[in-house]
């Protein structure tokens, strides 16, 4: 942990006073400068808020490489044919037309917190009054022995949208027939709990029109996961003796792979595989580190602002941050991402500041109109944020149900892309 | 035209809240028959009943919502079904007081029966139309809000716009902000009497919806006014 340059953040009575504190003239220039790096979930949104409800009070800059980004979440509803990619594509047009926000098609490659300037691998470098760091997540190195990014066009994560998502699909397609797909699992905490068993049900939904006796392994270091009993009721209904499950009990959390060989091995006994979707352990995006803002894989927050613990000029949001309760996904960031804006304006141009309010829903369709969610509320404590109160589908319930659910999932989406991108 | 009629709503709303428990007492099923006439224009019951404008309402205790074979309804009342709205005395009270109290999109285009004696009749009529009517109880003490949690004066309260404003960004991660709805209901356009009647069905869960019940559950009255001011000030 680097702590010199900047006083530590973390107690209540200094978060508060950040809060209170007068508003922050930026020296030198104009306008109070944002800048925001990743432009998804979280980053897109902030830009759009900071934007938005400045009235162009705020100079709002977003970093962020793809001129098309794809959403990871619905990716998994594109391999199981619900979906097409393109329509998973954005562009972030109307958010430089209609909101003001300057956008950049680069790579954030370093933070210097005392000059506060991101610098770019183009070359520029951009000054800050408040940065907000969005990146979304890595990959642990070494995480599962034999694999590292070299191998992902071989043994696909598609834990990114886009491409991966594509390739993961198209190898699916070309498995022989009664072939067998592996997924090594990753362990706590990573991007969207239910996220590798929705993939699951949808590349058994696929298998099962295009590949019937085809075997699907899952390979996992949990004992546990998110909607289990509701996807393993579904696995049951739709796909009966399909997919097997390899829990740590049994050597899950022993595993290694050989790319080369399309080999898996588990607990030492060797299974060759036809595809093997290895989705390793994560971490905060590399920029993180890079900012000396990462307390072990994450960056820790405060929760009433998302400021970083470290720096109080940058927020972090997302998959990235260090939270407490709130799970990894799109839906948090989104919310997380109000929360920062509302924070920043505060500070920049003495804006009202409201108390932090933060929700999440997670949907995942397991068969064709059979949609499940899981969601919770949550507020700013001292120490984290903080559930307080939820809910979960039920097994069992009728089909019309779990249609109005996965219909409700699709206007989400809906919701919230244009809740992002404008 | 649409002040006078928000605003008799609103009383009506608040007086339904102050006596929901009158109301889950059965009234009588005499004079229910007579006031049923308001209804009949649509709905008819009896052995040959059949579904005119609205459904037949045969057995509607203990239905879900939405259910009656080859009736066509309104998505925003399938929705309802789906989502878990099963009619009984407690849910159909608030209905036929204001239908949109629990259905924001129904089609059911009623003026409500404002006197809780007058529901109660016509929901004893009704009971009478039940194949077994002494299964369903003449009141329903653990369905029946046992306190009364919105009075008068919680919505005479006056909204804080800018903080609705920040409240709405949560509600925009579903409820597409320009009104369209692919699959989330719009609540744009929304008269600000209604905003709050829903958002207070929900919280006291007569609305089934569990995200919606989250999400206004730990809303405060002064919250909710908040979002209704705020939702006033946009198209």
């Amino acid at each position: 942990m680097k702590l010199k340059r900047r006083s530590f953040i973390g107690t209540s009575a200094a978060a508060a006073a950040v809060l209170s504190a007068p508003m922050v003239r930026a020296a030198g220039h104009g306008k109070p400068r944002v800048v925001v790096v990743g432009g998804g979930a979280g980053g897109a949104t902030a830009a759009r808020y900071i934007a938005k409800d400045s009235d162009g009070a705020i100079d709002v800059t977003l970093v962020e490489p793809s001129r098309v980004y794809y959403t990871c979440f619905f990716s998994n509803l594109y391999i199981g044919g619900f979906e097409a990619l393109d329509d998973l594509g954005h562009t972030y047009g109307t958010l430089a037309s209609d909101y003001g926000v300057n956008v950049v098609h680069d790579w954030a490659v370093g933070v210097d917190r005392d000059a506060r300037t991101v610098s770019l691998a183009g070359g520029a470098t951009l000054p800050y009054d408040r940065l907000i760091l969005s990146p979304g997540i890595d990959f642990v190195d070494d995480a599962v022995p034999g694999w590292d990014v070299s191998a992902q066009d071989v043994m696909p994560h598609a834990y990114k949208g886009g491409t991966q998502a594509a390739l993961l699909k198209a190898q699916i397609e070309a498995m022989p027939e009664g072939g067998t797909f592996a997924m090594v699992a990753p362990p706590n905490p990573y991007r969207c709990p239910p996220g590798p068993y929705e993939r699951i049900s949808m590349v058994a939904h696929l298998l099962t029109q295009i590949n019937p006796t085809a075997k699907i392994l899952i390979v996992d270091p949990k004992e546990g996961f998110s909607k289990q009993a509701l996807f393993e009721e579904g696995w049951q209904k739709h796909y009966g003796g399909m997919i097997e499950r390899i829990g740590p009990d049994f050597g899950g959390e022993n595993v290694e792979v050989n790319p080369d060989a399309m080999e898996v091995s588990i607990d030492g006994s060797v299974e060759s595989v036809d595809v093997c979707n290895v989705i390793p352990a994560m971490k905060a995006g590399r920029i993180c580190e890079m900012a000396g803002i990462t307390d072990g894989r994450w960056a820790p927050v405060i929760p009433a602002t998302m400021q970083s613990r470290m720096d109080e000029n940058i927020h972090v949001l997302g998959d990235a941050s260090q939270q407490g309760d709130m799970p990894k996904s799109g839906y948090s960031a989104n919310s997380q991402a109000k929360v920062a804006a509302m924070a920043v304006r505060g500070a920049l141009t003495d804006s009202r500041v409201f108390p932090a309010k933060f929700s999440n829903t997670c949907w995942s369709l397991i068969a064709t109109d059979d949609g499940v969610k899981v969601g919770a509320s949550y507020e700013a404590t001292d120490e984290k944020i903080a559930k307080v109160d939820g809910f979960v589908s039920q097994t069992g319930e009728d089909a019309a149900l779990r249609k109005a659910t996965y219909e409700e999932s699709l206007g989400w989406y809906s919701g919230i892309t244009s809740d992002m991108f404008g | 035209m649409l002040r006078a009629a928000t605003t008799s709503l609103v009383f009506a709303l608040a007086t339904f809240l102050a006596l929901a428990a009158s109301a889950s007492e059965i009234g009588d099923p005499e004079k229910g028959k007579i006031l049923f006439r308001k209804c009949a224009t649509c709905h008819q019951v009896g052995p040959t009943a059949r579904n005119l404008l609205g459904p037949h309402l045969n057995n509607i205790f203990g239905r879900k919502a939405a259910s009656v074979d080859k009736f066509r309804y309104s998505r925003s009342l399938e929705r309802a079904g789906n989502d878990g709205l099963i009619w009984t005395l407690e849910t159909l009270d608030p209905y036929i007081l204001n239908p949109r109290t629990l259905v924001s999109g129904t089609r059911m285009n009623f003026d409500g029966l404002e006197d809780p004696q007058d529901r109660a009749d016509v929901l004893a009529y009704l009971r009478t139309y039940s194949a077994s009517p002494a299964d369903i109880p003449e009141a329903e003490p653990t369905a029946v809000p046992t306190e009364v949690t919105l009075a008068p004066e919680i919505l005479a309260i006056e909204g804080d716009a800018a903080y609705g404003e920040y409240l709405s960004s949560e509600c925009k991660t579903c409820h597409r902000a320009d009104g369209e709805d692919a699959g989330i209901p719009s609540i744009t356009n929304w008269p600000p009497e209604y905003f709050v009647l829903a958002m207070h069905a929900y919280k006291q869960k007569l609305r089934p919806h569990p995200v919606m019940q989250m999400m206004a559950g730990r809303l405060s009255d002064e919250e909710i006014a908040a979002l209704a001011a705020y939702f006033e000030t946009i198209e």
